[in-house]
């Protein structure tokens, strides 16, 4: 327990090292959430309402890309990235660029395959009503994705968990580069490898305050809005 | 776009799903004037014949032709109120509007029409309400209006009081008939056969997928030409 209040202390004692360091994981994370949740809900709505050849195949690949590991999004970003690689001139590699590119990968086929899912049963109650008023596909894509919003939601807070939470590819991409790219995940793997382990736990904790929080309010605001619109 | 989609010509309609026949050779022609009543049984085929009338299914067999050939005009000028209507979550009036936006029309008009739709079925007054918090009547109402809106010339009706208390029936019957009067061709599924009575002028009788009879109302009722549709009366009047 003195380690853990230890390492909560010299979080909270305001250190501006630790909070650039939390300040860029949210950056980092809530930044690839958006850019997955603006690709997602689309391509997941366009799977559930879109009837064609290779859906199935297409399902079942976007299913098993849920599990892609950190690790291997890392090195293909980085071989990307890489000064030799094909997007080498941009020079994003070991930048926060870079870890947003990398988390954005991972976490896109988690929220178009969740919001596929959500959007496929909601398919099945709106397609007659949403055919006979004569929208059309893409129309009908968006209906549903406004209409599930609430459902949605889960879709997206599952991302912004695996986000939050991996290490691997922005070690990978981004270096843990001390005031440049280190977030709360490489920190608390240099941190433990180096033995201060009550600074590791003290980041640990806050990892688990922000999610925490972002998923209470996520769900206030869901019940409330269901409770308004039914 | 021509002046009416009417006549609505079915030929030699089947239908299957799963290997199962639903609907069989069926050929028939809906005119513009009387107001139709597809009578039957549950599992007459009643639904499924009007999807494939409204183009929500295709037929495994056979045709069905309308006096119109371009697709999203055809689409436009006709609609249909299912039997659990599904409501946008959003508010009834943006319910309404939605229909209209579907259907291409302006951004300034919507509103002004969606309005003068919710009007016509008595709902002005929730127009700013959640659709999905009005009662089961309410939004049938609602489902009517977002259908009227449009201005159909042919308004299919899936037993649209099938699961409504007596006085949420009458306020649908009422709008129906006015909807009728206006000009709108009525095509309406019902197993109810006092409800057929007050709201049709012709009864296409169904039964296993097949057309047993069509006849002007008063004479179905009076001397249906059919034994079957003579015992399908017979059984359900209990519970008229």
């Amino acid at each position: 327990m003195g380690a853990i209040a230890e390492g909560l202390w010299r979080v909270l004692e305001l250190d501006r090292e630790l909070w650039h360091i939390v300040v860029l994981s949210l950056e980092v994370s809530f930044s690839a959430v958006l850019i997955a949740t603006a690709l997602g809900l689309p391509l997941g709505a366009l799977l559930a309402v879109k009837r064609f050849a290779g859906r199935r195949t297409a399902i079942v690949l976007l299913n098993a890309l849920m599990g892609l590991p950190p690790v291997v999004v890392g090195l293909l970003i980085y071989l990307l990235l890489s000064r030799a690689g094909p997007l080498g001139e941009l020079g994003l590699l070991f930048t926060p660029g870079a870890m947003i590119i990398a988390q954005s990968v991972l976490v896109l086929p988690i929220i178009a395959a969740l919001a596929r899912q959500a959007l496929e049963d909601a398919w099945r109650e709106y397609e007659e009503q949403l055919r006979s008023l004569g929208a059309r596909e893409l129309e009908a894509a968006f209906t549903l994705i406004w209409d599930a919003r609430f459902s949605l939601v889960t879709a997206v807070l599952a991302g912004l968990g695996r986000a939050a939470a991996e290490v691997g590819a922005v070690m990978i991409v981004g270096g843990n580069i001390d005031g440049v790219t280190r977030v709360m995940t490489t920190a608390i793997a240099l941190e433990t490898s180096k033995g201060d382990l009550p600074l590791a736990l003290g980041l640990g904790f806050v990892l688990i305050a922000i999610v925490l929080a972002v998923s209470a309010a996520a769900q206030l605001v869901k019940e409330a809005a269901q409770r308004r619109y039914g | 776009m021509s002046a009416s989609i009417l006549p609505l010509t079915l030929e030699n309609v089947s239908y299957a799903s799963n290997g199962q026949p639903i609907i069989s050779n069926i050929s028939l022609s809906i005119d513009a004037e009387p107001s139709t009543i597809i009578l039957g049984a549950n599992g007459a085929g009643k639904s499924v014949l009007m999807r494939l009338m409204h183009g929500l299914l295709t037929p495994t067999a056979g045709r069905v032709r309308w006096n119109e050939s371009d697709g999203a005009s055809l689409r436009r000028r006709q609609a249909m109120v299912f039997q659990r209507p599904v409501m946008l979550r959003r508010s009834a009036l943006a319910n309404v509007v939605y229909a209209l936006a579907v259907a291409g029309v302006g951004g300034d008009e919507r509103e002004a029409q969606a309005l003068a739709a919710l009007d016509e079925v008595g709902l002005r007054h929730l127009a700013r309400r959640p659709a999905r918090v009005l009662s089961g009547g309410e939004q049938q109402r609602l489902a009517l209006a977002r259908a009227w809106a449009l201005h159909p010339e042919v308004l299919f009706l899936d037993e649209p009081t099938a699961n409504l208390d007596p006085g949420a029936v009458r306020e649908i019957e009422t709008v129906i008939k006015a909807f009728d009067a206006a000009g709108t061709k009525i095509v309406m599924a019902t197993h109810n056969l006092a409800q057929a009575r007050r709201l049709g002028d012709e009864v296409i009788y169904l039964q296993a997928g097949r057309v047993m009879e069509r006849a002007p109302i008063e004479q179905f009722f009076a001397c249906p030409a059919t034994a079957e549709a003579a015992a399908f009366m017979k059984g359900e009047s209990p519970w008229v």
